[in-house]
């Protein structure tokens, strides 16, 4: 499925999209730290948390569990929601 | 405790003891970035390299004296996770660590501690070329045995009952989160460790980590709190003497101390600066082949602790006998109105001779004296917030 990656982690993916597989997030993000490797880290952290200014977004609705299912015609957003100096 | 005769060979922070001078570089680490400063061979002249990694954060910059050409680098950003990036030549290529350090899973406890950043990098002993220590926020212990690219937690700290009961919560720790950090390999013997905790205090190992113990007698604490608990104890910076790795000194959260191994107790020597200066302060470097030499920069920590300098007048101090007395040293510093602040990783030295003393505010100010701190003069300006500074030297090739 697509995945749009916000600018903080295209270091990584060298684009804004990406393409990944997996019927759940956790596995989606999984397949992305395949291709990309260190990329899930910076985005779940050891204890298998989202970390706080991570969003994904999955055909619109905001997401906040690994286990979300997902389906292979998902559209998913991952966004960086950071505000201040 | 068994120890090889070998006192210049393992490096610590910025104590980084080079016996062969090199060029000189000061590695800077910010809140939006890094920067490499190459000095000309007078010291006089300096090329700034950067920004490195604009707009992360960099907590710690530090090059492994062992070998001259490995750089670590403790990232992160507001956004994301934090992780550690390496360079062997000089930050012209970046290799991200395939496994940063991380705390071990605990299931089903939703309270489980993250590495919110790495804050401390120190390289091992000489005899142990690929190995690393980092310290975290909140606190933790890792150790890469393979130059950095992977890490492990490291001793029984991370999960034994009273340290983890020591090091409290990240409500206990400093502002932006309590720290492990002044990690000192002992040059002569690579089992024998020290660190510091904000908050937490000072522990030893003398088993190459697999146990430490609290080192805290003659320290104070705030007062109405209990000296015998670490958890109440405030290091500010620990810096090893390369050149008598027996003797160590504190800034500490409250005052300035020494300590002559092996006793086991610190001798506040803070009370010897001059009143209206107090000896608070954060960071603190030692001469490299000088064990009675060393330097603080004091910060105010009087009322509600604005942690500037003292009435608007920055200075260094220096003591040249171990602490008995210490000098002013503002040569070439502002004479007022100047509120700097200074964290406790943005004060180092080199090992040239004379000495060069380099320090980095938050207000984004580089310093440098090129005749051990008798007069100063700014390198650089408009950095972001600067959180640490490094010397070291690069060998000619």
């Amino acid at each position: 499925m697509n995945v749009l990656i916000p600018s903080a982690l295209r270091s990584y993916t060298q684009s804004a999209h990406a393409q990944a597989s997996g019927d759940t997030l956790a596995a989606l993000l999984a397949d992305l730290d395949r291709q990309y490797q260190g990329i899930r880290f910076r985005m779940v952290d050891e204890q298998e948390r989202i970390r706080p200014h991570i969003r994904v977004f999955v055909n619109g609705a905001q997401v906040r569990e690994l286990g979300q299912r997902l389906g292979t015609a998902d559209e998913v957003v991952i966004v960086q929601a950071l505000s201040g100096g | 405790m068994p120890r090889s005769n070998n006192p210049m060979s393992a490096a610590s922070g910025s104590q980084s003891g080079l016996a062969a001078r090199g060029r000189t570089v000061v590695l800077v680490a910010t809140r939006k970035g890094a920067w490499i400063f190459h000095a000309d061979a007078a010291r006089q002249s300096w090329r700034p390299d950067g920004p490195h990694f604009l707009g992360h954060v960099i907590s710690h910059l530090v090059l492994d004296a062992r070998d001259a050409r490995t750089l670590l680098a403790a990232v992160k950003t507001g956004h994301l996770g934090p992780t550690l990036f390496r360079s062997t030549d000089l930050g012209r290529n970046w290799q991200e660590a395939a496994k940063p350090p991380a705390f071990a899973r605990v299931a089903d406890d939703p309270k489980a501690r993250a590495v919110d950043h790495t804050f401390w990098l120190t390289p091992a002993h000489a005899s142990q070329p690929e190995v690393w220590y980092a310290g975290t926020s909140p606190q933790g212990l890792f150790r890469s045995q393979d130059g950095g690219r992977s890490w492990e937690p490291y001793s029984m700290i991370n999960d034994d009952t009273d340290y983890r009961r020591w090091m409290g919560t990240v409500q206990d720790g400093t502002p932006d989160g309590p720290k492990l950090h002044s990690i000192i390999v002992d040059p002569r013997d690579p089992a024998h460790l020290y660190f510091a905790m904000s908050g937490g205090g000072v522990h030893e190992s003398t088993d190459g980590g697999r146990t430490f113990a609290p080192l805290l007698d003659g320290l104070d604490v705030v007062e109405g709190f209990d000296g015998k608990e670490p958890t109440f104890h405030d290091p500010h910076c620990v810096r090893l003497c390369p050149s008598n790795p027996d003797r160590l000194y504190q800034q500490n959260h409250c005052g300035i101390y020494r300590l002559d191994r092996p006793s086991r107790r610190w001798l506040r020597i803070g009370k010897n600066m001059p009143a209206e200066v107090g000896d608070i302060g954060f960071p603190m470097v030692v001469h490299p082949r000088d064990a009675d030499c060393a330097w603080v920069l004091p910060m105010d920590g009087t009322s509600v602790w604005p942690r500037t300098s003292p009435g608007g007048k920055p200075a260094v101090y220096v003591t040249r006998d171990g602490g008995e007395t210490w000098q002013r040293q503002d040569g070439g510093m502002p004479a007022e109105q100047a509120w700097w602040t200074v964290k406790r990783q943005a004060m180092s030295a080199d090992g040239a001779d004379p000495v060069g003393l380099y320090f980095g505010t938050t207000s984004g100010e580089l310093w440098a004296s090129g005749d051990e701190g008798r007069n100063w003069r700014c390198i650089a300006r408009h950095l972001p917030e600067i959180y640490a500074v490094e010397a070291a030297e690069l060998r000619d090739r």
